[in-house]
């Protein structure tokens, strides 16, 4: 039932102590965080780095601007609207179209502008942020979502989630909602992990609460084909990050959108270590060998060369459990 | 240096400093490692009576001998209307009592307490020359020839006194007839034979006076061992029976031939003794001991604070304690839980409660207030005012608990109180909170965790030696300190990891 710690020293596999003393404690500085926890700030970076991000339409940080709501999303019909430190996908309204004054959510339940004014006041009064704060409202561009990975999820859509430490990409998975995970992409939730090919794109793995599995358990659809488009962007996209945050190990979560490629949906300074198992390698082997090269390739594409290079594995399928 | 190389030094100065300093008090003032080390103390009250005639009096009282390998806790003069004052005579101090005019016989006490100590062989050589005794003719001639027949006998002066005392105590037949003579001759007692034929046979001898202690003896006197010295230490025997040895239970008061107790102005005065024993924990013992020392450790230590105090430190040093547990089931085991430090207050409170108890009232307060909760998360309120509402929540869950517990007659549900109440409203916050973020199931792994810890820090501080050792030995926390500084440098796996990641394959 349990595996040996030699064992998994002998696959690199990360653990959180280490993570949270050794790679987070030395590579993450804490003035740093505001950067990547409050969505807005990170969505202004980077569009200052000119990084691919969902197009922002506009800001209510002010109780009193609530009423100039409807002005502000003038004749825009899809967008989204979220709390800038919101977490777990809590209190983000997605809107597909309009209909006479109405706005229609994916569900198809439609809502009036009232309705829509009180989630972003709720917003604003810290209901859906951490520790209550006072939050500012996001309004963003609803991202079309590529029709090649929507097989992949369920109620909800896949992101991909590279990990990149000191600027190289060293791990990616693709996370998929599922019945379980209630739509949400969060592993530890119940969604489904895909390990993915740094070198192509392709799928290694797919595991699901600890343990691997073959196929989506509510689409059925079989992980065996997946094939991340746009790969080599996305890879540059996370690189990109370091410089951008300055924080030594992230997160970045990546979205495809079917007009604009790969854009950024969100940074996360702690990403988790279950990636290791849905790719069935370990992270700490990797850290160390980016610590064995750091500083040798300066460029963002040098840095993705390598690590494709040196972490991808090229071995499409074969690896898959039966 | 590096921040790791630095924290493993500091660990380690902690540590040692930790451990020197506990070491030093139990070596050094006796504080005793385990609980429940205790010791016999034994409390003898001397009472002196006499007749007192017309004129003034004076009383003087051998005070206990200082060598004696008995450690005085306390002692005590009572002397209503005399004059009072201790006088040093040599090594011997004596109190004396003294009054001008005394019309009713008088009672005068001392009293103390004792116990035994290291027992020390006395190896002073004697101070005082063998002198010759004045002895009548024929008594000497008698007591030369008995010592002429004993020396034959003998190897050394121990074997020499041990002969003569059985000789002096043999049935009538087997006597040696000098010993008869000696023994007939004005029936002297055995004693003063035996002191007189050790003076001729040239051997450092002297009485001593002491009181046997036995439990619950009123009006006990002194009873008297004769001690020589063979050269090296002094040797002490029973003159009535010319056993060898100090018996484990005799306390020897007085050595040397000075009388015990002189009355000037008195007659028919006598010395009796009432003895008491005592059994107290080591620890009251160190602290009476070291009261007028006053050794610096304690004295500036929690043990100067009142009674009151010191029970509330003994909670509180338990704090730590709970907190090494909780660093140790986080890191090195990796048990989820809700709030850091929340498993040590609720162990706290289990302390109060007794566990079962304690752990049936934990879960109906939670339960019932998660289910408030989400009614009240329902409402859409602000976080704060949402909490408050909790924290009201849960202190009327707490009042109907008590009200309805004592209306039907189960007092234990009453300890409802003992529980902290803003930390059951952040913990209901929290759970609720993890409930809609993340289902049911991580509530049930997170709050399962915290009260397995919580468990577990209680059966820690619940341990009688743990509770000893941070209240008696509160420098142990810095020994504390150190571990938990350098758990907090392990990057090693921790043991739910090993089940986490078992669905590693072998794929190199």
């Amino acid at each position: 039932m349990l595996i040996s710690p030699r064992r998994l020293k002998q696959l690199g596999m990360l653990g959180m102590n280490r993570r949270n003393v050794e790679v987070i404690g030395r590579w993450n500085e804490r003035k740093l965080y505001p950067l990547v926890d409050d969505k807005l700030k990170t969505k202004l970076l980077a569009e200052d780095y000119g990084m691919a991000v969902p197009k922002l339409i506009g800001t209510i940080s002010h109780q009193f601007e609530v009423k100039n709501l409807r002005k502000r999303l003038g004749l825009t019909r899809q967008f989204v609207i979220k709390p800038a430190q919101g977490s777990g996908g809590k209190g983000i309204l997605v809107v597909v179209s309009r209909d006479k004054g109405r706005y229609i959510k994916p569900s198809g339940v439609d809502l009036s502008i009232r309705d829509a004014e009180r989630h972003v006041s709720n917003i604003l009064s810290g209901l859906y942020s951490l520790g209550g704060r006072l939050d500012v409202a996001m309004v963003e561009a609803l991202v079309n979502f590529d029709d090649h990975l929507s097989r992949y999820s369920y109620e909800g859509v896949p992101d991909i989630r590279v990990v990149v430490y000191r600027g190289y990409p060293v791990m990616a998975m693709m996370r998929c909602s599922t019945h379980d995970s209630d739509g949400k992409a969060n592993l530890h939730q119940g969604a489904v992990g895909v390990g993915i090919d740094l070198a192509e794109g392709q799928s290694l793995f797919a595991v699901q609460k600890g343990k691997l599995v073959a196929q989506h358990p509510d689409t059925q659809q079989s992980f065996e084909e997946l094939q991340v488009p746009h790969w080599a962007e996305i890879l540059r996209l996370g690189a990109g990050c370091y410089e951008m945050t300055g924080l030594g190990y992230l997160g970045v979560d990546v979205v495809i959108d079917r007009e604009r490629g790969p854009l950024i949906l969100e940074l996360n300074a702690r990403p988790g270590l279950a990636i290791q198992i849905a790719n069935q390698s370990g992270l700490a082997s990797r850290l160390d060998q980016v610590d064995r090269v750091a500083g040798l390739h300066n460029s963002v594409d040098g840095r993705v060369d390598y690590a494709r290079e040196v972490f991808g594995r090229g071995l499409q399928g074969q690896l898959l459990p039966a | 240096m590096s921040s790791r190389q630095q924290v493993y030094l500091v660990a380690l100065l902690l540590i040692a400093i930790g451990i020197g300093f506990t070491v030093y008090k139990m070596v050094a003032l006796g504080f005793p490692l385990l609980p429940g080390e205790s010791k016999e103390v034994w409390t003898l009250e001397s009472k002196i009576t006499f007749e007192p005639s017309d004129g003034p009096v004076e009383v003087s009282l051998a005070l206990p001998d200082p060598h004696n390998n008995w450690v005085v806790l306390d002692e005590y003069f009572a002397s209503s209307g005399f004059g009072f004052s201790l006088i040093e005579e040599g090594d011997q101090t004596r109190a004396v009592w003294s009054r001008r005019k005394v019309v009713r016989p008088p009672s005068l006490y001392y009293k103390l307490q004792v116990y035994k100590g290291k027992n020390r062989p006395d190896e002073a050589p004697p101070t005082q020359a063998l002198e010759k005794p004045v002895l009548d003719p024929g008594y000497k001639d008698a007591a030369e020839r008995l010592v002429e027949s004993l020396r034959e006998q003998s190897a050394d002066p121990v074997s020499f006194t041990r002969l003569l005392l059985q000789q002096l105590h043999k049935d009538e037949d087997s006597f040696l007839q000098d010993a008869a003579f000696l023994l007939g001759e004005q029936s002297r007692s055995s004693t003063r034979v035996a002191m007189d034929v050790l003076a001729l046979a040239e051997i450092h001898a002297r009485i001593v006076r002491g009181i046997y202690l036995e439990h619950g003896r009123r009006r006990q006197r002194t009873s008297t061992l004769i001690e020589i010295y063979d050269g090296k230490l002094w040797v002490q025997f029973n003159p009535k029976n010319g056993k060898q040895g100090l018996p484990e239970n005799f306390y020897m008061w007085q050595r040397g031939g000075v009388s015990m107790l002189d009355v000037v102005g008195g007659k028919n005065s006598r010395v009796e003794f009432a003895i008491m024993k005592n059994t107290l924990p080591t620890r009251s013992i160190v602290m009476m001991e070291n009261r007028d020392e006053r050794a610096a450790l304690i004295d500036f230590s929690i043990y100067a604070l009142p009674v009151e105090q010191q029970g509330v430190f003994k909670q509180l040093l338990l704090v730590p304690i709970g907190a090494l547990v909780v660093v140790f089931l986080r890191v090195i085991i990796g048990i989820p839980t809700s709030g850091t430090f929340m498993p040590i207050l609720i162990a706290l409170a289990f302390i109060q409660t007794t566990l079962l108890t304690g752990l049936v009232i934990f879960l109906l307060v939670v339960g019932i207030g998660l289910w408030i909760r989400f009614y009240l998360s329902y409402l859409n309120l602000l976080l704060v005012a949402r909490v408050s509402a909790v924290v009201i929540v849960v202190v009327a869950i707490m009042a109907a608990f008590s009200v309805f517990s004592y209306k039907l007659g189960l007092d234990q549900a009453m300890m409802v109180t003992f529980f902290p109440t803003i930390i059951l409203a952040w913990t209901i916050e929290r759970m609720s909170i993890l409930w809609e973020e993340d289902g049911a199931h991580e509530v049930l792994i997170q709050g399962g965790g915290s009260l397995l810890v919580s468990v577990a820090c209680y059966l820690v501080m619940v341990m009688p030696v743990v509770a000893h050792l941070t209240f008696n030995f509160p420098e142990l926390l810095l020994v504390v300190l150190g571990v938990i500084l350098i758990l907090g440098q392990y990057s090693g796996y921790r043991l739910t990891e090993l089940y986490r990641f078992r669905h590693m394959r072998d794929t190199g």
